[in-house]
C-alpha cells in the first residue's frame, strides 16, 4: 500500500511513523491497535485486531443444548446475562418453545438494569477519565464547585462542604501513592478541557457512582436468584414469584419486589439527576473534539432489542428497533433479518482462520472455526512477538462479519441513529433536546463524542423502561397470572432430530446473535457474533475497514507516545473491562503502559 | 430480609459479612481453581447466613459492591507466584493487593487489584483480607478443565481456608448431607463432574 482510498471510502496512507497500542487481555474484546501517523502526527491508517481466540463452538459441540447458556456466560469477562439470554433465544426458536409474558417482563427488567449499570459504570469508571483530569480536580474551589452543581441539577448532594470533604479524600488518597483506578493517566495533558471546579465535581459522581451500583446490582440478585452469575432457563426464567403474605417458601415476594421498585426510582433519580448533567456539562467543553465519527455516519446497525411482546422478536414488538442505515441516508431504514443467509456473513481473509473458498462469506449457521495462524510478509517481529502487523494479511482472530456485504457499527449510537431514524418519538425527543441544549446539528453525533452521548441517554431511557416494565409486570401478576417458565418442551424427546435456532438482540455494547444447530438433541454447531466482533473487525476481501479502524482516522494526535485519542475513540465503543495495554515503539521497545478499559 | 424468604438462593447474597470468593474462568484449564475451591467448600460445608460463598468468575470492576460489602474477604485465586506448579500460598491482609497484581496470570487479576483499589477509595474496604492462591500449570486450554496437579491441591486450600476462617470466628460445619436444589454456587452444567464429563473432544484446538 502507501495511498490507497477503501472500498467503504475511507482514504488511507501507511507511510508515516507506526504506533503500536496493545491491550494485553485474556476476556472478550482483547485488542491490539497499530495506526500510522503522518508529519502533523495525525492518524492515517489504523490497524484493528483481536488478539485472542476462543474457540466457543468447540467447547460446546456435543453438550445439551439447554446448558448452553451457562457455557455463554463464561465466555465473557463481563457481559454474562446478555449471552444467556441470546443462547436461551436460540434455543428457543430452534425448539419452537415460547415462553410466558412474565419471564419476558423478567428477562427485559434484568437487561435493562444491565443497560443501567453498564452504561454507568462505562461512563465514569472506564471512560470519564479520558476528559476529565482528576488532578486538577484537587485544584478546584469547593464553593464554586457547589455553584456550579446547584446550577446544572436539584441532586442534593451539593453543599461546598461535600465537595471539600471528597476532595481531602481524594488528595488522601493520591498523595498515599496509591494511585489505583486513576493510575495510567496523562494527568495534566493539555487534550484535558474542563475547569477545575466541573472535574471535581465528575470525580465526586465517579465515587457516587460506585456507591449507587451497590443497589442496582440487587436486581439481578432477585430475579437471577444469584450474582454476579444470574440463573436463565429455557423456557422462560427459574424463578417463582408469590405476591400473598403465605405461599410457597422460596419464592420472590412482595418485599423484595418492593425493593426492585424502589432501586428503579433511584436508578432514574441518578441518572437523570447526575449522569445526564454531567454529560452535558462535560460535552460542552469538548464540541471541538469532533474526531472519532468513521462508520457511524455511514453504516449502522441493531438488531433490536426488549420485546414489549413476549415471543415477538420483531419490529413490532422490539421497544428499540431493529434496522440498519446505509451511506448516512437516514430515510431508508432497511430491516436486518439474522436468519438470511444473505444478508449476516462472516469473512476471513484477513483473520486467522481457513475456510474452503478463502474468500468467500459464511452464514454463521454454516461457520467454520478452523484456526490459521500466520504473519503476512511485511509484518515484523516473530508470531510470539508481533512487533508490527500486515494488514495486507491475515492479522486478527476476529472474524470480519458483514451485513449485505457492508462494514457496520454496532452499540448504543447505531440503536438510537436507527431509533431516530424510524422516527420513534421517545429516542427523537431525547436526541433532539441534547442537541438543542448543546447548540448542535443531528450530524454532531457522528463522533466519538455522540457514542458518548447515546449511551448516557439510553442509560436514561433504560432507567425509566425499568419502571414501566415493572409495572405493567405486578399488573400482570395481580391479574393472576404468574407463571414464569414453559416446561412442555423441557424433554429432548419433544424435539425435532436437527433442527436450527437464532437467538439475537442488543448487549449494551451492541448487536448480538448467537446461531445453533441441534442435531440428535446435542448441539451440532454453535456460533456467536459479538458486538466488539462488528466494531473491531479486520478488513475483508473487498478491502472495507471496521468501525474502530475508521473512527481513528483523520484525529490528530497531541503526542504519539501519549495515545490518549485513541483510548478516547476506543473506549467510546466501550470494549472490554480492564485491558493492561502496552504502547510499543516500532523497534518493539516500550515507551509507554496505558489502560484501556 | 424476610425470615421465610430465606431459603431463597438471593437470600444468601443480600445479607452478610463474610465473602468467600472465587475468581477465575472455569474454562481455561487452571484458571478455574478459584472458583473450583469454592465450590468443593460449598458441598463440603454449610455456613452461618452471615457468610457468602461466591463464584465471582471474571467480572472485574463488577465484582466492586460485594468487596465493599464485605467485612471479612478471603479470595480463591491462581496466582504467578514465580513458584511450582501446584504450590498453594496464603496471603494475608496488606499484602493480597500487591500479590493480586505482581505478575498477571490473567486479565481478570487487573480488574480485581482494581477492585480492591476502587475499594480503598471508596473507603469500604474489609477489615479482614486473605488470599489462598495456587501456582497454575496450564492455562491455555480453553475449554479444559483443571490439572491434576492443580487439583489435588483443592483439598489443602480448603485446609489453608479453615484456618483462616477459625481466626475469624467464622463457624463452618461438616456437610453430611448432598446439595439440595438451589445450594450451589453456580449452574450445573459447569460444576466440575458435569463439565469434565460433557467435554467435548478438542480437535482442532490450539494451532
Amino acid at each position: 500500500m502507501s495511498k490507497t482510498v477503501t472500498a467503504n471510502g475511507f482514504a488511507l496512507d501507511d507511510a508515516g511513523q507506526r504506533i503500536v497500542v496493545d491491550p494485553i487481555c485474556r476476556i472478550e474484546g482483547h485488542l491490539r491497535i497499530e495506526v500510522n501517523v503522518d508529519e502533523n502526527n495525525t492518524i492515517r491508517n489504523a490497524v484493528s485486531t483481536g488478539n485472542m481466540w476462543r474457540g466457543l463452538e468447540i467447547i460446546l459441540k456435543g453438550r445439551d443444548p439447554r446448558d448452553a447458556w451457562a457455557f455463554t456466560e463464561r465466555i465473557c469477562g463481563v457481559c454474562t446475562g446478555v449471552h444467556a439470554l441470546a443462547s436461551c433465544r436460540a434455543v428457543e426458536d430452534a425448539l419452537d418453545i415460547e415462553i410466558p409474558r412474565n419471564a419476558n417482563s423478567i428477562r427485559n427488567l434484568m437487561m435493562l438494569a444491565q443497560y443501567t449499570q453498564d452504561h454507568l459504570v462505562h461512563f465514569y469508571h472506564l471512560h470519564a477519565l479520558d476528559w476529565v483530569d482528576v488532578v486538577s480536580a484537587l485544584k478546584a474551589d469547593p464553593v464554586a464547585t457547589s455553584a456550579l452543581q446547584q446550577s446544572l441539577s436539584p441532586w442534593p448532594k451539593s453543599s461546598p462542604g461535600y465537595f471539600r470533604d471528597v476532595q481531602n479524600r481524594i488528595r488522601r488518597f493520591v498523595e498515599s501513592g496509591q494511585l489505583g483506578p486513576f493510575a495510567n493517566a496523562y494527568w495534566g495533558s493539555p487534550a484535558y478541557k474542563l475547569p477545575p471546579e466541573a472535574n471535581l465535581m465528575a470525580v465526586t459522581h465517579y465515587l457516587e457512582a460506585l456507591d449507587f451500583q451497590k443497589e442496582i446490582v440487587k436486581i439481578h440478585t432477585i430475579f437471577g436468584g444469584r450474582n454476579p452469575h444470574p440463573n436463565w432457563l429455557v423456557g422462560g426464567m427459574p424463578c417463582s414469584i408469590n405476591v400473598n403474605e403465605t405461599g410457597a417458601v422460596g419464592a420472590i415476594n412482595m418485599a423484595w419486589l418492593n425493593q426492585v421498585s424502589d432501586i428503579i426510582n433511584k436508578s432514574i433519580t441518578f441518572v437523570d439527576q447526575v449522569y445526564i448533567p454531567d454529560l452535558k456539562a462535560i460535552a460542552s467543553f469538548y464540541k471541538d473534539w469532533t474526531y472519532g465519527g468513521g462508520l457511524s455516519g455511514k453504516n449502522v446497525m441493531a438488531y433490536g432489542e426488549f420485546p414489549a411482546i413476549a415471543n415477538n422478536y420483531t419490529n413490532e414488538s422490539w421497544m428499540l428497533p431493529n434496522g440498519a442505515i446505509l451511506n448516512g441516508d437516514l430515510s431508508t431504514v432497511h430491516d436486518v433479518d439474522p436468519r438470511d443467509p444473505e444478508q449476516v456473513r462472516e469473512f476471513v481473509t484477513h483473520s486467522w482462520y481457513e475456510y474452503p473458498d478463502p474468500d468467500a462469506g459464511l452464514h454463521p449457521w454454516d461457520g467454520v472455526t478452523e484456526p490459521r495462524f500466520e504473519l503476512g510478509p511485511n509484518a515484523k517481529g516473530t508470531k510470539t512477538n508481533i512487533e508490527a502487523l500486515d494488514e495486507g494479511a491475515k492479522y486478527s482472530w476476529l472474524k470480519a462479519p458483514r451485513w449485505r456485504g457492508h462494514a457496520m457499527e454496532v452499540g448504543p449510537l447505531a440503536r438510537y441513529l436507527v431509533a431516530y431514524a424510524r422516527g420513534q418519538e421517545d429516542i427523537k425527543m431525547q436526541v433532539d433536546g441534547l442537541l438543542s441544549d448543546l447548540g448542535l446539528p443531528i450530524t454532531a453525533l457522528f463522533s466519538t463524542l455522540g457514542r458518548t452521548a447515546a449511551r448516557g441517554l439510553e442509560c436514561s431511557w433504560a432507567a425509566h423502561k425499568m419502571r414501566t416494565v415493572f409495572d405493567d409486570m405486578m399488573a400482570n401478576i395481580k391479574a393472576g397470572d404468574v407463571a414464569t417458565a414453559n416446561m412442555q418442551k423441557w424433554e429432548p424427546d419433544t424435539w425435532p432430530d436437527d433442527t436450527k435456532g437464532v437467538g439475537f438482540g442488543e448487549a449494551p455494547r451492541g448487536a448480538l446473535g448467537h446461531w445453533i444447530h441441534i442435531r440428535d438433541t446435542k448441539i451440532a454447531n454453535y456460533q456467536a457474533v459479538v458486538p466488539t466482533t462488528w466494531n473491531a473487525s479486520p478488513r475483508d476481501p473487498e478491502g472495507n475497514i471496521g468501525a474502530y479502524e475508521a473512527a481513528l482516522l483523520g484525529t490528530p494526535m497531541a503526542d504519539p507516545e501519549q495515545p490518549l485519542e485513541i483510548l478516547r475513540t476506543i473506549h467510546s465503543f466501550d470494549p472490554c473491562l480492564a485491558c493492561a495495554t502496552h504502547v510499543i515503539s516500532p523497534d518493539g521497545q516500550e515507551l509507554a503502559r496505558v489502560k484501556i478499559r | 430480609m424476610p425470615a421465610e424468604n430465606a431459603n431463597h438462593p438471593a437470600a444468601r447474597q443480600l445479607d452478610w459479612d463474610t465473602l468467600i470468593l472465587g475468581i477465575g474462568n472455569v474454562l481455561w484449564a487452571d484458571e478455574g481453581f478459584g472458583v473450583r475451591c469454592v465450590e468443593t467448600l460449598n458441598e463440603r460445608y454449610r455456613f452461618a447466613s452471615s457468610v457468602c460463598v461466591m463464584d465471582g468468575g471474571t467480572q472485574g470492576i463488577f465484582l466492586l459492591p460485594w468487596v465493599r460489602s464485605s467485612r471479612r474477604l478471603l479470595i480463591f485465586d491462581a496466582i504467578d507466584f514465580g513458584l511450582l506448579p501446584g504450590t498453594l500460598k496464603l496471603i494475608v491482609g496488606d499484602d493480597v493487593p500487591t500479590y493480586m497484581g505482581v505478575k498477571k496470570v490473567s486479565m481478570h487479576q487487573a480488574g480485581f487489584q482494581e477492585v480492591l483499589s476502587s475499594a480503598q477509595l471508596s473507603g469500604e474496604f474489609p477489615d479482614e483480607i486473605a488470599l489462598v492462591g495456587v501456582q497454575p500449570e496450564l492455562l491455555d486450554d480453553y475449554g479444559g478443565s483443571l490439572t491434576p496437579t492443580v487439583k489435588q491441591q483443592i483439598g489443602p486450600a480448603l485446609g489453608l481456608a479453615r484456618q483462616v476462617l477459625d481466626r475469624w470466628k467464622v463457624e463452618i460445619t461438616a456437610r453430611t448431607d448432598s446439595l439440595g436444589t438451589g445450594e450451589r454456587i453456580g449452574p450445573d452444567a459447569l460444576a466440575i463432574r458435569d463439565y469434565e464429563n460433557g467435554h467435548p473432544r478438542l480437535t482442532g484446538a490450539g494451532e
